[in-house]
């Protein structure tokens, strides 16, 4: 790592409040690190577990979700529900050998614009100290390390099919 | 179902929005990379593409070259997502073909670094450009707007909106947590600049209200529960005992003669606690309704059991009902308008300034009481140690422009010190003094009342009051509080001997407020206000649709500025009362019923209730009318059966993998 390390982020926000947090950030001119790749959906609870870690299959060193505070949610509970597929996923990626810094759960609300640009710069800041995930450059080196390892094994099936050939004969 | 079926023909369009993006985002670059995504038959950039001649475009766009996915990449889609569907709709093709890129927001104003922003743009653009292939053809959903309105408040502000909205002949069910309405204004004696004595003005449209066919009033009564969307919101109330027959009383006041405690003995919430009222009471004589009520905390009857209850007896028309419990009122409203105003600064927050230490130290609302001629003193200004002021401080900025309290300003309390110093000295001829740090008077004559109080001899001293104390130095201070404050105008610290000491307490978000946002799902300030949708261009609606706000609810305010955001709060709920429909974002979710498994792990994630089971066909089904389009149950569907509108899980897959896609 001679240049350098930008993290990339992808950032899930919920449209009632950390979606609307960014954008009064925007419209308070607040400056912040560019590395976030934002996609909105409705409510925190639409996020999928499957989206992060397809985030982090894609290459994303980290992942920030952003919901409604507890009790603010705009539909009512979302946000609870987000909250416990994270505290599970957090688990999962954990065990998959991805640091589990690299999944940040945010609650920001729509007036918290100045909270939005912290969590953020903190979050570019702490992915900075870490070398890249990288996951897809990781797979093709496991695909080789698994291509190599079944040559082997195809190689000692054959001999022994061989050997079993010529004991017989 | 156009363009289904056929290859995707994307339009990309880069807003500069003046210099707000492309001042640090290459649009051009932006716009050259866009060309070159697959699918993309044209990308170009404009100045302002919400403008006529940037939509003209997209539409004359569309015809010309067939295209059949639109993406914009310029502000915000909670500003102009809206704008753009409309120009597609105009074009002929569906609306929900298109996707939206915040580049300004999101990047152009929160990035300084121009090849970091442009990079960025190019990244969501690409992701967008991926997503809106997946886009499908959706309609939006069309719902019988209730033709009635609820108001929470029953302050100025609710007693305007309910006004204007009963009067358009919509039916309006106002709901007052106190047992009259009137809220502050009721309290005040003259009103700034122009003096207008605060009742005469109020107590007019109090009646109105108690007399308006279109106006169900329900004073002393909360809301309770929300639930329903635009349109067609179901409201619980709450309606707490007041002990009296609302219907049956008069207001002879006959019951508070009769109490068993023939002297007012409890402190009077109404008087600011500088007057007594009896368990049995009415707030005020212009009170509406003109009903009493029972204070279960203070009354014998419900303290011991063992009064005799002379109020009941004295009652001929048998108003007073001690069974009297607790009602839940439910109605259907087609719009909501909060108006639950403000909580004045408690002064004891701010010991250096003695109040509650010292006796004649006054909150600017206990004055009010004070200077009111159906105040607790009949208007004759006494301190509590019972002597006529001849010096009197007036303390600015109590819980406001303080770092230690409150950041904001109140806006309204200059223009009341100047009033109050005004009606003190017109009322004692005493020596009034004003510790100010800036005199905020903008408005209509507010200015010129200011010039006015100036020429009367209101002695104005600049600087912020440092304290009261009753340590005094000299013999002419003996037995006065002495404010100590650096006079910054002529640089001298001085200490002015005064008799009693007002603190001109700001505003702060009513108490409750916390509970009020909550049920009607609107955000709020770091402060607590309520938020309004746009600071500029929607001031009075709020990001939950139907929901408006009016008055100080959403900020401090004065009276005019209360009144005047009432009116446009009532126009917007008429507006939406009389178009008569209301059409829904069609996000909301439905199950594929070939791969549900009937699991039931969805049902109960559904906060609306929206996920029944079909026990005949062993699946769940989605009552698009109840879902409201969060999509949680489609994170949580295990064979991927549900898809969320809008939100299809290959949409945001696709956005994923383009965002990352360049890594």
């Amino acid at each position: 790592m001679s240049e350098r390390f930008d993290p990339k982020i992808v950032a899930f926000f919920c449209n009632w409040c950390t979606y609307a947090a960014a954008d009064l950030a925007g419209v308070a001119r607040m400056k912040y690190a560019p590395n976030l790749r934002t996609i909105r959906v409705m409510c925190s609870g639409r996020i999928d577990p499957q989206f992060v870690l397809e985030a982090f299959a894609r290459g994303a060193d980290g992942v920030l979700i952003g919901g409604c505070h507890p009790g603010d949610c705009h539909y009512i509970s979302g946000n609870y529900k987000c909250l416990r597929r994270f505290k599970l996923l957090k688990r999962l990626v954990q065990d998959m050998g991805i640091e589990p810094e690299r999944l940040r759960l945010e609650w920001i609300s729509a007036s918290e614009g100045d909270k939005l640009r912290q969590v953020v710069n903190e979050f570019v800041a702490t992915l900075a100290t870490m070398p890249p995930l990288n996951l897809p450059k990781r797979f093709v080196e496991w695909d080789k390390e698994v291509a190599i390892l079944r040559e082997q094994v195809d190689a000692a099936h054959a001999q022994e099919e061989q050997q079993e050939v010529s004991t017989h004969a | 179902m156009e363009n289904n079926g056929k290859q995707p023909r994307i339009g990309v369009y880069i807003c500069h929005c003046g210099f707000n993006i492309a001042g640090t985002i290459d649009v051009n670059a932006v716009c050259e990379y866009a060309k070159t995504l697959p699918h993309v038959a044209l990308a170009r950039t404009y100045k302002y593409m919400c403008s006529d001649p940037g939509q003209e475009m997209i539409i004359a766009d569309i015809a010309e070259h067939h295209l059949n996915r639109i993406v914009v990449a310029a502000c915000s889609p909670n500003l102009h997502e809206a704008t753009f569907r409309g120009a597609l709709q105009r074009a002929g093709l569906n609306p929900y073909f298109f996707q939206m890129v915040n580049i300004r927001e999101h990047a152009s104003w929160v990035h300084d670094d121009r090849a970091a922003a442009t990079a960025k743009a190019k990244d969501q653009v690409r992701a967008a450009v991926a997503r809106v292939q997946f886009h499908k053809p959706l309609e939006r959903k069309r719902f019988n707007v209730e033709q009635s309105v609820l108001v929470v408040g029953g302050g100025i502000a609710g007693i305007t909106a309910a006004l204007e909205i009963a009067n358009s002949g919509k039916h309006v069910y106002l709901v007052e947590r106190e047992p009259s309405i009137g809220g502050h204004m009721a309290k005040y004696d003259k009103t700034f600049p122009t003096l207008d004595c605060a009742a005469c003005i109020l107590t007019p449209k109090m009646s109105e209200v108690r007399e308006h066919p279109n106006i169900t009033l329900w004073t002393y009564s909360e809301v309770q529960e929300v639930s329903g969307h635009v349109g067609k919101f179901h409201v619980k109330v709450r309606r707490k005992p007041r002990f009296i027959d609302e219907d049956l009383c008069v207001g002879c006041m006959e019951c508070v003669s009769a109490c068993v405690y023939k002297e007012p003995k409890f402190e009077d919430e109404f008087n600011e606690g500088l007057g007594k009222r009896k368990p049995i009471f009415m707030p005020f004589p212009q009170a509406v309704p003109p009903v009493v009520t029972i204070d279960p905390e203070t009354c014998l009857k419900f303290k011991t059991g063992k009064c005799k209850s002379p109020c009941a007896t004295v009652c001929d028309r048998k108003a007073v009902n001690f069974d009297q419990t607790e009602r839940i009122e439910e109605i259907e409203v087609g719009a909501v308008i909060i108006a639950t105003g403000f909580k004045a600064f408690d002064a004891t927050r701010l010991p250096l300034y003695g109040y509650g230490i010292y006796s004649n130290v006054y909150t600017s609302l206990e004055v009010e009481r004070l200077v009111n001629s159906s105040g607790p003193t009949a208007g004759d200004i006494v301190c509590r140690d019972g002597r006529k002021p001849k010096a009197i401080g007036i303390i600015h900025c109590v819980g406001s422009r303080d770092k230690k309290t409150n950041r904001w300003c109140s806006r309204v309390c200059c223009m009341y010190s100047l009033k109050l110093a005004h009606l003190l000295r017109e009322h004692t001829g005493a020596d009034v003094y004003q510790f100010y740090i800036d005199m905020r008077c903008p408005g209509k004559g507010y200015d010129e009342f200011y010039e006015r109080l100036l020429d009367e001899g209101i002695q104005m001293i600049r600087g912020r009051a440092a304290e009261v104390t009753d340590w005094t130095m000299t013999p002419e201070e003996e037995g006065k509080l002495v404010i100590r404050v650096e006079d910054t105008l002529s640089a001298y610290v001085r200490r002015v001997p005064v008799d009693m000491v007002v603190l001109s307490v700001g505003m702060e978000p009513a108490e409750g407020a916390d509970e009020v946002r909550r049920m009607f799902n609107i955000s709020c300030s770091k402060e607590g206000f309520f938020l309004e949708k746009h600071p500029k261009l929607a001031p009075v609606e709020t990001a939950t649709a139907g929901v408006f706000i009016a008055g100080c609810c959403q900020g401090p305010k004065d009276i005019p500025d209360t009144v005047a955001q009432a009116g446009a709060a009532a126009a917007h709920a008429v507006a939406l009362l009389d178009k008569g429909y209301v059409e829904i974002e069609p996000n909301t979710a439905y199950i594929n019923p070939d791969h549900c498994s009937g699991c039931k792990s969805c049902i109960p994630l559904c906060p609306y209730h929206a996920i029944v089971f079909d026990d005949g066909l062993k699946k769940a089904r989605i009552d698009e009318a109840l879902c409201l389009g969060c999509g949680t149950c489609v994170a949580s569907c295990p064979s991927g059966s549900i898809i969320q509108n809008l939100f299809e899980d290959e949409q945001i897959f696709s956005e994923i993998d383009e965002v990352l896609s360049n890594v």
